[in-house]
């Protein structure tokens, strides 16, 4: 059953990639094109999912926004894991002291709110894709790291790694072959699960116009755009929150689902 | 006099209706009070499964003709007529006592569990009840031990709490599932003990083991299982006399106790245990080459003194066992001997050459002169890698991998699997293929056999012994097992809290031996009788 959702995921997933590598196949057409005739259109079969208030086509819009919106959310997750390897490798491997003083550190970054970091971030750097997508990693890291440094702490220790040393492995050895492949498998499943998030909050950013601005054909800039007119012209709106939840429930199931098939392999 | 316990061509099966799996098939026995029926068999011999069958707690599918405990028939009973008899009439010991009592609770409320479940006692008459149980079993100090939580309690004193826990009702049948494994020999000496004293005082006994060692001296009939049937029964001497079954001749050859030293353990391909080969030559010979020494080591732990002024000698080609029981600093001295850990005081030389005190990197060109395996081969192997690529890194190339394996006795088909689908027996001879692979000297071996069977043990033991003569190693060899450090070295140190309490050839340290711990020690051993 689980693997049903796993290849459900895995298709939603592939939709997407293609609309970010090649969006003109699926939606031939330009983003930014304005026809002021036809704004405010509702889907039809002439804009599958309407106008905007330019006369945007809404569909054609989303499909090339998917390139920008996923990149935000892949980089995020990439800067938020590069973030949390070193500190989490810092605190499993390094002396007692270094170990307390990092987790101190992440403990004090834990008990902001993820979302409050990220704001703070772009407080003091100033907003632009940027700066939203730093700030959505450096807001998710604390959390990595501490996984990190607990995994790292059970292999540092497991029989294995002795094994290697009686065999006569130096330490770099140990490290490549040995501990850094344990605990980054154990990550994998965690990376596909945090970028849907990491998607969702770009796209809150860019919502409260602190990421992606208008004109760009980002998902939450376009979400943002259309939250004037959410009472009159809903598919403004809809359309873009289904796609950031159709991509973060697509890497959710992945992440599952591959969670679900290690377990039993 | 009728049976207590009357069981005819049970069976037991597991999975759905379609792929139905038989684990065991045609097994009948009776049992009658203050008689000790011992089950014996490998892991996956169906031996636990069926006595669980006379609990109802299977959870498989049970037929048999006649499934009778006293007057009920187990097989019809409702649940609540076997929930009744749980406890109550029949008790149970289960294999580990670590995860039989819960950790968050004190052992005597555990224990006064039953009582207040089955009988009218008050809570006073019910602690004090369970103070009695807990003197009775052999737990000194029972008013302390009975506030503590099994992990205060040392494994001896939980698997006595388990009987305990079990026998609070007096049952009738006790059924004890491998009720010694992975305790110290003399606190396996004690807790047989005690249940020969119940059997004495009349319960009924099933008694599972692997070991036919442990369970002869209580059991008066012995049933031999293998692959879910009973391969042979019958009253215990003429069994272990006269096996008539080949299977019951390999698990008596399988146990080590009193084989002298390179005689096979297991059977030539025909089934019949060999004949010993070359009796004079019990003793490897004797070349004055000192491969490893060790000379005042000591390690301290805190205020725990692991290891304590420990001094030997290990000539090429010879074996030295070390043995001891829980705690006694073994392992610590095989890690001081490694040089993974490093000794307070004293030192060790390496054919020659110094080998502790000195950094790290000095050490690691000579670090394949001398291999490990160690107990649980498993969890030494990186779960990622294949057996393949484990024997690869270990050889520096992939070329020599299957020979490797064929000298282990392993296919070389092997190669493309993981560890940890492999049985126990073969996961250590993937670790000893790969201890073997950069061709050391020296091997030391921590409890390489305590957690396998005893017919696997034997193979394993085996392995060991023709690689030595072929290879011309030297063996450290470490374990709690008597019998087993008796077959397999030349020399042997007694060790008990860290300091060696008797050191010397084996056969003179065990038939002479000068110490009163040692004494206990050879006394506690299970042996054929």
């Amino acid at each position: 059953m689980r693997q049903v959702w796993l290849w459900i995921g895995g298709a939603a997933l592939f939709f997407l990639a293609l609309a970010a590598l090649a969006p003109g196949i699926l939606a031939p057409g330009d983003p930014l094109a304005i026809h002021p005739a036809q704004s405010f259109r509702a889907p039809s079969i002439a804009h599958l999912f309407g106008t905007d208030e330019s006369g945007r086509d809404i569909y054609i819009r989303i499909i090339h926004g998917t390139g920008a919106s996923l990149l935000i959310g892949v980089s995020a997750t990439a800067i938020g894991v590069g973030l949390a390897l070193v500190f989490g490798l810092l605190a499993g491997l390094g002396p007692r002291w270094l170990d307390f003083g990092t987790t101190r550190f992440l403990e004090v970054l834990f008990a902001f709110p993820g979302l409050l970091l990220a704001l703070l971030f772009i407080v003091v750097y100033g907003p632009g894709v940027v700066a939203s997508t730093i700030a959505v990693g450096l807001a998710t890291a604390p959390g990595y790291a501490r996984i990190i440094r607990s995994r790292v702490l059970v292999v540092r220790r497991a029989p294995y790694l002795e094994a290697a040393t009686v065999l006569g492995r130096g330490r770099w050895f140990r490290l490549w072959r040995h501990l850094l492949p344990n605990v980054a498998g154990s990550l994998f499943v965690l990376v596909t699960l945090g970028i849907g998030q990491s998607i969702v909050w770009a796209s809150s950013l860019s919502y409260l116009g602190l990421g992606a601005v208008p004109p760009a054909a980002e998902w939450g800039a376009m979400l943002s755009a259309g939250r004037t007119y959410l009472t009159s012209f809903w598919w403004m709106t809809f359309f873009p929150g289904l796609f950031i939840m159709i991509s973060a429930v697509a890497t959710t199931l992945v992440g599952r689902g591959l969670q679900e098939r290690s377990r039993h392999s | 006099m009728t049976a207590l316990v009357s069981v005819r061509d049970l069976a037991v099966s597991f999975g759905r209706t379609s792929g139905r799996i038989a684990v065991v098939s045609g097994v009948s026995f009776d049992i009658e009070a203050g008689q000790c029926v011992a089950i014996v068999g490998e892991s996956g011999s169906g031996k636990s499964v069926t006595a669980r069958a006379l609990l109802g707690l299977t959870g498989g599918s049970v037929t048999a003709s006649q499934l009778r405990f006293d007057s009920t028939d187990i097989a019809d009973a409702s649940p609540r007529q076997l929930q009744r008899l749980r406890g109550r009439d029949i008790g149970f010991i289960s294999q580990g006592a670590l995860v039989a009592l819960d950790p968050l609770r004190p052992v005597g409320r555990e224990i006064a569990d039953s009582l207040r479940l089955h009988t009218s006692l008050t809570a006073s008459q019910r602690e004090a009840r369970v103070l009695e149980l807990l003197a009775e079993v052999g737990i000194p100090n029972p008013i302390l031990r009975a506030s503590q939580r099994p992990d205060e309690l040392s494994g001896g004193l939980r698997q006595r709490a388990v009987i305990a826990s079990a026998i609070a009702l007096r049952p009738r049948l006790l059924i004890a599932d491998e009720p010694t494994t992975a305790l110290d020999t003399t606190v396996q000496s004690g807790i047989l003990d005690l249940l020969e004293r119940l059997r004495d005082d009349g319960a009924a006994i099933v008694l599972i083991s692997h070991d036919l060692a442990v369970v002869s001296r209580l059991a008066s009939h012995l049933i031999v299982m293998k692959a879910g049937r009973v391969v042979e029964s019958g009253p215990t001497e003429s069994l272990l006399s006269d096996p008539q079954h080949p299977y019951t001749r390999s698990l008596i050859a399988a146990v080590p106790t009193g084989r002298p030293r390179f005689s096979r353990l297991t059977g030539t391909p025909a089934g019949e245990p060999a004949p010993v080969e070359a009796a004079s030559f019990t003793q490897a010979p004797v070349t004055h080459e000192e491969v490893l020494a060790a000379s005042g080591l000591s390690r301290r732990f805190g205020s725990l003194l692991a290891v304590d002024d420990v001094t030997f000698s290990l000539q090429r080609g010879r074996t030295l066992g070390i043995v001891g029981e829980s705690g006694s600093g073994k392992t610590t001295l095989a890690r001081l001997v490694l040089a993974l850990e490093r000794p307070d005081s004293g030192r060790v030389s390496l054919l020659g050459e110094p080998w502790t005190g000195v950094p790290e990197s000095a050490r690691r060109a000579r670090r394949p002169r001398i291999g490990a395996i160690y107990q649980d081969a498993l969890s030494s192997f990186d779960p990622r890698w294949t057996v393949g690529r484990i024997l690869a890194d270990a050889l520096g190339s992939a070329a020599g991998v299957a020979e490797l394996l064929t000298s282990v006795g392993l296919s070389p088909e092997l190669a493309g699997r993981r560890a940890r689908y492999l049985s126990g027996g073969q996961q250590q001879r993937v670790a000893i293929a790969r201890a073997i692979a950069p061709r050391p000297d020296i091997l030391v071996c921590d409890e390489p056999v305590s957690s396998l069977d005893v017919s696997v043990q034997a193979q394993v033991l085996d392995l060991l012994d023709e690689l030595q003569r072929s290879r011309g190693l030297s063996y450290l060899f470490i374990t709690h097992d008597l019998g087993v450090v008796r077959h397999m070295s030349d020399d042997v140190l007694v060790m008990r809290q860290g300091r060696v309490v008797e050191s010397g050839a084996t056969e003179s340290v065990f038939t002479a031996p000068q110490q009163q711990y040692t004494r206990e020690l050879i006394a506690a051993a299970p042996r054929l009788p």
